[in-house]
C-alpha cells in the first residue's frame, strides 16, 4: 500500500522566515502518527501545506496519492481536517456548523454525528459565540469524527479539552485505527501520542529531526534508575553510558543509555540489589532532551516564532 | 484609591496606545474631513466669484426642494459662507458622525469581540477604563476636526462667528454620534451590528431633517443634524440649538455607563438564544452558506435604502410643484438636456442611493478576506470546495444583493411618489433608472475581489475608492475637479436615468471591465497562499 503522506525536501519561506526547511516526513496508511513539536516549529504550515492552502516553494508532496495543491478538491473528499483553533461563524449554531462541514464533504452520517455529540457533551442548539474554546474544539471533532474519511489530519487537536474529553478523544481515535483510517496528529501533549501513536515524527525548525517507532525512540534516551544495594556501590562510573550518578553509601541514582542497560543492571546484581525502581524513558524526556539541549546551547534559534520572544 | 479612580485606572495609558495603534486612520478621518471643508470654500468662490452670482443661485436655491433634500436648509445662501454650509454641511456632518461611530464600534465592541479586551482587562485596567479611553479618544478627533474646520474656514476669509459655529456644529455631531455608538456597543455582541444599529440612527437623522426642510420643519427637530442646521452658521448664528445636542450626548454617554455596569465582559444586553440543533436543507453547500452569513446586513441596507427611497419618494412632488410655479427657472436649472427638474431630482436620488448601496456590494465582498483571515475559510477550504466556488459564493451574494437593493430603492421612491400625489405609473421607469447604477456596483464588486485575489492586504483600499466616488459624485463641481477626474467614478459615467437618456454602451463596457476585474481576482485568488498573509 502506498504511503497516506509522503513529503521530502519540503520548504517553505514567509518572507525572510524559513517556516519549512527540507521537510520529510512519511505517514503509511493505517498507521496513527505523532507530529510532535513546539510552538512554530512549523507542524501547522506543514498541514496547511497537506491541505493545498499554501503552496510548497520546493520539495515533493504526496497526499493519498495525489498532489495537495493540484487534485485539492478530489482529495478532500478522502480526508477530515481539525484545525488547531477551530474559528466559527458565531451566529450558527454548534449543530448547525456540524452539518455543514458534513455536507460540504458530502458524508453526513446523522447517527454517528448525535452519538459523538452525546459522547462529547455537545449541546448543539447554542450558538458558537456562546463556546468556551473547548467546546468550540469539540465542534471541529464531531465534525471531522462523524465523517467516512480515509486520513484525519488533526492540529493539536485537543486543546482545550478536559481530561475527561481527552479520554474520549482517545477513544475515538482507537475507533478510527481500528477501522484501518490514517491519522496524523499534531500535538505537544506528550502523553497522548504515548497513547495513541504507532510512529511518531519530531520536528523542529522546520525540520524532522527524529523519527520512528516509540519503542525505536526509546533506545535514543535514558532509563532512570534508583537502587540500593548490600555493597557500597562502586564502579558504576566505570561503566559505559552511565550518566548523572549520585552515591550516597548504598544508596544509589544514576541515568543509563536504554543500550547499556544490561550492563549496569548485571553490575548492580552483583553489589546486591535490596530495592530497585526504574523508570522507562518517557517521549516527554525525549523531547526535552532534544529541545533542552538545544535551548541551553542556542537560546535564540530553538523558537522559530519569532514574535514568541519580542 | 475611591472605587471611581479604580475603575479608571490604566485610562491615560490605554489612550496612549490606542493614539499609537491607530494614528494612520485618525490623521486620515481629520485630513480628509477638513481638507473637504477647505476645498469646498475654494470651490464656492471660484463657482461664485461675484455678489451678483450668489444673489442669483440663492434665488434659484431658496425654493430648490430637490437641493435642499440633500442638503438643507435654505439659509445665507447670499453669502460664500452660507454656500458652504449648503453643500457641505449635512455630507460634512455625516462624515464626522461615521467617523465617531467606525471609531467607537472599533475600539469598543470590536476589542472585546477580539477578546483582546479580556487581556487587557485582567492586567491592572479598571472596567470603565477601555470605554473611557475610546470615548477621549473619539471626543479629541472630534475636537481636532471641528477646530480645524474652523481654522481652515477662517483662513479662507470666511466671517469669524459663522466659521467658529460650523466647526462646533462639526464636534458636537461627532460627540453624539460617539455616544449612539458606545450605547449600540453595550446593547449587542456583534461590531458589525454595532455599526449597523448606529448607521440606522445616523441614515434616520438624515432622512428626518430632509422630510423637515422640505415640509414645515417639524420632523427636523427629531434630528441632531437638523439640530445642527437651526445654530444657522453664517445666517444669523444662534448657540442655543448647540445645548439640544449637548444633552443628547451627555444622556446617550451615561445610558451607556449604565448599561455597560449592568452586564458581563463579552455579553450583550440582548442575550444570545439557543438555535436549531441542524442545519436546515439550504446550509449544506458554499452559496447556502454565504447567503446565511450576509442575509442579516442585506435586510439591515435593504431597510435603509427603503426608508431614504420612501422619504426621497415623497419629496418627489413638492419638486414638481415648484417647477409649476416657475416655469422658466426650471428650464434654467435642468440644464442643457432639456430634462425636467422632477427627473433630474431623481437621477440624483438614485446615485445618492446607489453609492450608499455600494457599502453593501464592497462589505459582502469582502466577507471573503474577513472569513479568510478569521480562518473560517480554512475549514471550508479543507472540504472539497474549490477556491473559485468559495469565492463565487460571496460574489454572488454582493452582485445579486446589489440589483435587489437597487430594486428596493426604485420601487420605494416610485411607489411613494405614485401615493404622495405624482404619477403612480412611472415607479416601473424609476426601477429602471435606479438599476442602471447596477454595472458600477458590480465594477465596485469586482474591484474588490481583484485587490482580495491579487494584493490581500489592500483589500480594504475599495472603500477608499468609494469614498473618492462618493467626492466626484457630490462635491465635484464645487470642488472644481477636472472632468477627467470626474469621469474616473464609473457612478458618473452611467446615463442619468430618467434625466437622460438610455445609452447601452456605458453600461456594457462598465459591466466588461466589472468582469474582467472579478476574473482576475478569481484567478489571484486560485494562485496565492490561504490563510493570514
Amino acid at each position: 500500500m502506498p504511503p497516506a503522506i509522503s513529503i521530502s525536501g519540503l520548504v517553505k519561506t514567509f518572507g525572510a522566515t524559513r517556516a519549512l526547511d527540507g521537510l520529510d516526513l512519511s505517514v503509511e496508511a493505517g498507521e496513527v502518527h505523532g507530529f510532535l513539536g513546539p510552538n512554530g516549529s512549523g507542524k501547522t504550515t506543514t498541514i496547511r501545506v497537506l491541505l493545498g492552502l499554501l503552496r510548497a516553494d520546493a520539495g515533493e508532496v504526496a497526499l493519498l496519492g495525489g498532489d495537495p495543491w493540484r487534485d485539492a478538491v478530489a482529495l478532500h473528499r478522502r480526508l477530515a481536517y481539525v484545525p488547531g483553533e477551530v474559528s466559527l461563524w458565531p451566529n450558527l449554531t454548534g449543530g448547525e456548523v456540524i452539518d455543514l462541514f458534513g455536507r460540504l464533504r458530502g458524508d453526513l452520517n446523522r447517527r454517528r454525528r448525535d452519538e459523538l455529540l452525546e459522547r462529547f457533551q455537545l449541546d448543539p442548539t447554542k450558538k458558537t459565540r456562546s463556546y468556551s474554546k473547548g467546546n468550540r474544539q469539540k465542534v471541529g471533532l464531531v465534525a471531522a469524527l462523524a465523517s467516512d474519511a480515509e486520513l484525519l489530519l488533526l492540529d493539536e487537536p485537543t486543546s482545550g479539552l478536559d481530561p475527561l474529553m481527552e479520554a474520549v478523544f482517545q477513544d475515538c481515535i482507537r475507533e478510527v485505527k481500528a477501522e484501518g483510517r490514517t491519522v496524523l496528529l499534531s500535538s505537544h501533549i506528550l502523553a497522548e501520542v504515548e497513547a495513541l501513536c504507532d510512529r511518531v515524527s519530531i520536528i523542529r525548525l522546520g525540520r524532522v529531526v527524529e523519527r520512528g517507532t516509540l519503542d525505536e525512540l526509546r533506545h535514543l534516551t535514558r532509563t532512570s534508575i534508583t537502587a540500593e544495594t548490600e555493597s557500597p556501590a562502586e564502579g558504576l562510573a566505570d561503566l559505559a553510558g552511565v550518566h548523572g550518578l549520585e552515591i550516597d553509601g548504598k544508596h544509589v541514582r544514576f541515568e543509563v543509555d536504554t543500550d547499556h542497560l544490561d550492563a549496569a543492571v548485571r553490575r548492580l546484581g552483583e553489589l546486591g540489589v535490596r530495592s530497585l525502581v526504574s523508570h522507562p524513558p518517557t517521549l516527554e524526556e525525549l523531547f526535552l532532551r532534544h529541545y533542552g539541549d538545544e535551548l541551553a546551547k542556542q537560546p535564540e534559534r530553538v523558537d522559530g516564532n519569532r514574535n514568541a520572544r519580542s | 484609591m475611591t472605587p471611581v479612580t479604580i475603575a479608571l485606572a490604566g485610562t491615560i495609558e490605554l489612550t496612549r496606545s490606542i493614539l499609537r495603534r491607530d494614528r494612520i486612520r485618525i490623521l486620515v478621518w481629520i485630513v480628509a474631513i477638513v481638507a473637504l471643508a477647505a476645498l469646498t470654500a475654494t470651490g464656492v468662490k471660484g463657482l461664485f466669484p461675484t455678489q451678483a452670482a450668489l444673489d442669483q443661485t440663492a434665488a434659484a436655491t431658496q425654493h430648490n426642494s430637490a437641493a435642499i433634500a440633500f442638503n438643507g436648509p435654505a439659509q445665507g445662501l447670499n453669502t460664500v459662507g452660507g454656500q458652504v454650509a449648503f453643500q457641505f454641511g449635512a455630507g460634512g456632518m455625516v462624515l464626522v458622525a461615521l467617523m465617531s461611530l467606525f471609531m467607537v464600534g472599533r475600539l469598543t465592541r470590536g476589542e472585546e469581540e477580539a477578546g483582546r479586551l479580556e487581556l487587557m482587562r485582567s492586567l491592572p485596567v479598571g472596567s470603565l477604563a477601555p470605554t473611557l479611553a475610546a470615548s477621549l479618544t473619539v471626543a479629541a478627533m472630534s475636537i481636532a476636526v471641528g477646530v480645524l474646520t474652523t481654522v481652515a474656514l477662517l483662513a479662507q476669509g470666511l466671517p469669524a462667528a459663522g466659521s467658529l459655529v460650523f466647526g462646533v456644529s462639526f464636534i458636537l455631531i461627532g460627540l453624539v454620534f460617539g455616544g449612539v455608538a458606545l450605547v449600540a456597543a453595550q446593547v449587542t455582541e456583534n461590531t458589525r451590528v454595532v455599526y449597523g444599529a448606529a448607521g440606522a440612527v445616523l441614515g434616520a437623522a438624515f432622512v428626518l431633517r430632509a422630510v423637515g426642510d422640505i415640509g414645515d420643519g417639524t420632523a427636523s427637530w427629531f434630528s441632531p443634524i437638523g439640530w445642527a442646521q437651526k445654530a444657522r452658521p453664517f445666517a444669523g448664528e444662534r448657540w442655543w440649538p448647540f445645548l439640544l445636542l449637548l444633552t443628547a450626548t451627555v444622556v446617550l454617554v451615561a445610558a451607556a455607563g449604565a448599561l455597560a455596569a449592568r452586564r458581563d465582559l463579552g455579553a450583550g444586553l440582548v442575550a444570545a438564544r439557543s438555535g436549531r440543533p441542524t442545519a436546515s436543507r439550504s446550509l449544506g453547500h458554499p452559496l447556502g452558506l454565504a447567503i446565511r452569513l450576509q442575509r442579516g446586513a442585506l435586510l439591515g441596507w435593504s431597510v435603509g435604502v427603503l426608508v431614504i427611497g420612501i422619504a426621497y419618494g415623497w419629496i418627489g412632488p413638492t419638486v414638481d410643484a415648484f417647477i409649476g410655479q416657475n416655469k422658466a427657472l426650471a428650464e434654467i436649472l435642468a440644464g442643457a438636456g432639456g430634462a425636467n427638474l422632477t427627473d433630474s431630482y431623481f437621477a440624483a436620488s438614485f446615485r445618492l442611493m446607489a453609492l450608499l448601496a455600494t457599502g453593501f456590494a464592497i462589505q459582502a465582498a469582502l466577507r471573503l478576506r474577513s472569513e479568510e483571515t478569521s480562518l473560517r475559510a480554512e475549514s471550508v477550504l479543507a472540504t472539497p470546495v474549490s477556491r473559485w466556488r468559495w469565492g463565487a459564493s460571496h460574489l454572488t451574494v454582493a452582485f445579486a444583493g446589489s440589483v435587489i437593493l437597487l430594486v428596493v430603492a426604485g420601487l420605494a421612491t416610485g411607489l411613494t411618489y405614485g401615493v404622495a400625489g405624482g404619477d403612480l405609473n412611472s415607479a416601473p421607469r424609476l426601477v429602471g433608472a435606479a438599476l442602471v447604477y447596477a454595472p458600477p456596483m458590480w465594477l465596485m464588486v469586482g474591484l474588490t475581489i481583484a485587490l482580495i485575489g491579487l494584493v490581500p492586504r489592500w483589500a480594504g483600499a475599495s472603500w477608499a475608492i468609494l469614498a473618492a466616488c462618493v467626492v466626484a459624485g457630490f462635491l465635484g463641481a464645487v470642488l472644481h475637479l477636472p472632468s477627467w477626474l470626474q469621469n474616473l467614478s464609473p457612478f458618473e459615467r452611467v446615463p442619468q436615468l430618467p434625466a437622460q437618456s438610455l445609452t447601452l454602451l456605458p453600461l456594457v463596457v462598465i459591466s466588461a471591465i466589472a468582469a474582467g476585474f472579478t476574473l482576475a481576482g478569481l484567478f489571484g485568488l486560485r494562485r496565492r497562499d490561504i490563510g493570514q498573509i
